[in-house]
């Protein structure tokens, strides 16, 4: 597990940033928000990544994919981060596609699969019940023996890109209580199905996010993905991955919040002099790439670990995910601070950088919470 | 077979089978081992039987040339070695500023006279080496050193003080910088300069510090005889050696404390369940803070460890040293002093012991290592100047 890009995973990356430069300019992301696009990202670019390979990436090649891995994905999640991307590779890859591969039900990846590798389908994840905070354990939502299939009663908050996903995959109680690993199970929930409720919700960053209300949603036993009341495990692996797409994510945000406040720091001038010779200023600078350096090892260790199945995933995910979670929220609070009062204004690209360093910081759970996980894991 | 797994199970069998038990598995500290010397009186005969057997096979410098008594490996032969070094719990045969400073900066800038009469003697651990930079008016503004060489055709007349030459009292040669040029701009009248600290007018007075121990000396230099030949580099230009070595010597102090959590050392968590009243082995601490400062310590440590690898890898692809080795130094010892006090937190009452009765040998050991780890980010380059490296050389930031 060499922490090196391959050739090929360089020649991703220049493709990925050339992308972003020449596509998805910040100015993008703010348009979307100003005219409050009913879409919030582009389905144009979305169809063009994927027919770059990058949508495919970490699906089998049967199902039209690259067969890759999380080392591939990230350097484009980090390329997409630097320019604030809003499309939908976290809920439709990571979330919703890559919980339909590693559960391994073959019906439902010849059904859904192909459409997400070609861009077509958007897909999402609600793992989040009110109040769950970070515990997957808590799902919201509860299904009962309906004749051949099963009825589902219950509330998701967040579900990232639920306004436009075909379909949802929904975890619900089957059986035991709120907090327990056993009894959950997994449903594949196509949008229009009767019962379904979903209601746009406005983050503080932007991402597309939605509540979704489910009230006696009938769905087949054929929905179901992974075994009845087994399905604990098969989500907390698929927002392990997710959490280091974020990551990947997030370091991209935090080098382009840093390279914009480096530039700052170089041509702002106060008293006669620019702001970057104050050494309180140079010595922020320093903390600030070293939070970043390793950032970017722990991303790295973190992807190559989940690419080779290791025994240890879980522990790399919570330090990546506790570090990237206060790393990129200093790197951001320094960039506001050091922008002075023009940090601030809407105008200025780094408060974006902020709020969405905020917002990815408590999602999948933040530094705490991966700490004390560390340790639960550690047996201490 | 690869040659590379060729390589390694030669090199495991040899270790296995050259090793002495006596010394196997022992669990000293970063900086704990032989040192050799002219002065060096092992503490176990087996010590010198491990060190002589390395050095004929140039295994005390795996990476140098074999002309100088190295062993000619490769870097994938090296980290094989030292991977095998590690499964087998065989302690480095000998350790020192020879091996990490002065010889890779004779590698890169001395004579072909120089490395002769320099390296062998070096891997064989019969010459030990200690450093004479900082002065006691030159510490971060080092080239503001002022101890004096005067132009004596082929020799200078030396005079002047160096001051945290560590161990000078145990070392045989110190490499030292001076001034040649009294005229010149700061930087650029200064030489690096080899001296035999057998030469009269060469005396050491040790420094007693906070934690009670003397790491640390004062060498004084009073009209001492140093030949011209023994310039490294040019006459004026030893600034540039400086820099050079002092990268030799930041990598060497991260590398040192930046690996913390690994080894046999007992983890943090064991250490504080021994500490806490009721807790049982295995048992979760009943301390949310405690347990969270723990994690975040084991966190940082492990972030620094794939930062070291990630830079070693590169490094193995053949790739130029990337801008994460700037940030080592200052990483590493900081690690390490935030750890020490953790340590303390961690022994609470039991970690207030100088010496005597009522605590314990590894209680007492916490205290030492906390009162020496304060140094940590002084010694080889202040925190505060690492930052300014890094503000100006990686960043871009001006003056």
């Amino acid at each position: 597990m060499d922490l090196i890009l391959t050739e090929d995973q360089e020649l991703i990356a220049k493709t990925a940033a050339d992308f972003v430069a020449q596509k998805s300019p910040v100015a993008r992301v703010r348009a979307l928000r100003d005219q409050a696009d009913e879409v919030g990202f582009s389905r144009d670019l979305w169809k063009e990544m994927a027919d770059l390979g990058w949508v495919g990436i970490p699906f089998a090649e049967a199902h039209g994919g690259a067969d890759l891995g999380l080392a591939e994905l990230s350097v484009v999640l980090e390329a997409l981060g630097r320019g604030l991307a809003p499309e939908p590779f976290l809920s439709t890859v990571l979330l919703g596609g890559l919980a339909i591969a590693r559960s391994g039900d073959e019906a439902l990846g010849e059904a859904w699969l192909p459409g997400v590798v070609s861009g077509e389908k958007i897909l999402s994840l609600a793992y989040q019940g009110p109040a769950s905070r970070y515990d997957l354990n808590v799902t919201g939502a509860r299904a009962t023996q309906d004749g051949d299939g099963y009825l589902l009663e219950g509330e998701k908050i967040q579900v990232l890109d639920g306004h436009v996903a075909d379909a949802i995959l929904v975890t619900a109680r089957t059986s035991g209580d709120e907090g327990e690993n056993d009894g959950i199970s997994l449903f594949l929930v196509p949008k229009d199905t009767p019962g379904v409720g979903i209601e746009r919700q406005i983050r503080v960053d932007h991402r597309n996010a939605a509540l979704l209300h489910l009230s006696g949603v009938h769905v087949g036993s054929g929905s179901l993905v992974g075994p009845v009341g087994g399905a604990g495990s098969l989500v907390a692996d698929v927002v392990d991955r997710a959490t280091i797409g974020l990551c990947a994510e997030m370091l991209g945000g935090m080098q382009q919040a840093f390279d914009l406040t480096l530039a700052h720091l170089k041509s702002r001038e106060q008293f006669e002099q620019v702001i970057g010779s104050f050494q309180a200023l140079k010595h922020r600078a320093a903390d600030v790439f070293i939070a970043i350096e390793l950032a970017r090892s722990v991303v790295m260790a973190a992807a190559r670990a989940a690419d080779d199945e290791a025994a240890d995933l879980p522990r790399l995910v919570s330090l990546a995910k506790a570090h990237c979670s206060e790393a990129y929220v200093h790197v951001t609070n320094e960039g506001v601070q050091m922008f002075g009062g023009v940090g601030m204004t809407d105008e200025y690209d780094i408060g974006l950088y902020m709020k969405r360093a905020r917002a990815a910081e408590l999602s999948f759970g933040d530094a705490d919470h991966h700490r004390a996980r560390w340790a639960a894991l550690g047996g201490y | 077979m690869s040659d590379l797994e060729a390589f390694r199970t030669e090199t495991r069998d040899w270790l296995d089978q050259s090793c002495p038990d006596s010394l196997r598995g022992g669990t000293g500290g970063a900086l704990a081992g032989t040192w050799g010397g002219r002065k060096w009186k092992p503490d176990n005969p087996d010590q010198r039987v491990w060190l002589d057997r390395c050095a004929e096979r140039g295994l005390t410098a795996p990476t140098w040339p074999t002309a100088y008594g190295g062993g000619g490996l490769s870097k994938e032969q090296a980290k094989v070695l030292s991977e095998e070094m590690r499964a087998l719990r065989v302690p480095p045969p000998l350790i020192g500023f020879g091996l990490t400073m002065i010889g890779p900066t004779l590698l890169q800038y001395g004579t072909e006279e120089q490395k002769q009469e320099h390296l062998p003697p070096i891997c064989r651990g019969e010459i030990r080496w200690c450093q004479g930079y900082s002065e006691p008016g030159a510490g971060s503004d080092l080239a503001g050193l002022q101890c004096r060489a005067e132009d004596r055709g082929d020799h200078y007349i030396i005079n002047g003080s160096k001051i945290w030459t560590s161990d000078a009292d145990q070392a045989d040669w110190i490499f030292a910088l001076v001034r040649t040029d009294p005229q010149a701009k700061k930087q650029e009248g200064i030489t690096f300069l080899l001296i035999d600290m057998e030469t009269p007018g060469v005396t050491v007075s040790p420094i007693k510090l906070i934690s009670g121990s003397s790491p640390f000396c004062e060498t004084h230099f009073e009209n001492v005889k140093a030949w011209k030949k023994n310039v490294v580099f040019k006459e004026h230009a030893g600034w540039t050696v400086a820099k050079a070595l002092l990268g030799h010597e930041r990598t060497m102090v991260a590398e040192a404390f930046g690996s913390g959590a690994g080894g046999a050392r007992r983890t943090l968590a064991d250490r504080a369940r021994s500490h806490l009243p009721g807790v049982q082995e295995g048992q979760p601490l009943p301390d949310a803070v405690l347990r969270s400062q723990i994690a975040r310590m084991e966190m940082d440590t492990q972030a620094f460890g794939l930062t070291m690898q990630r830079s070693r890898d590169a490094a193995k692809a053949g790739h130029q040293p990337g801008a994460e080795s700037s940030i080592f130094k200052v990483v590493g010892t900081e690690l390490n002093q935030r750890r020490q006090e953790l340590l303390l937190k961690i022994a609470g009452p039991q970690a207030l012991g100088w010496e005597g009765a009522g605590f314990a040998p590894d209680e007492l050991q916490t205290t030492r290592d906390w009162l020496r780890s304060r140094g940590n980010t002084i010694e080889g380059g202040t925190s505060e100047v690492q930052r300014n490296v890094i503000a100006k050389r990686v960043l871009g930031l001006p003056d």
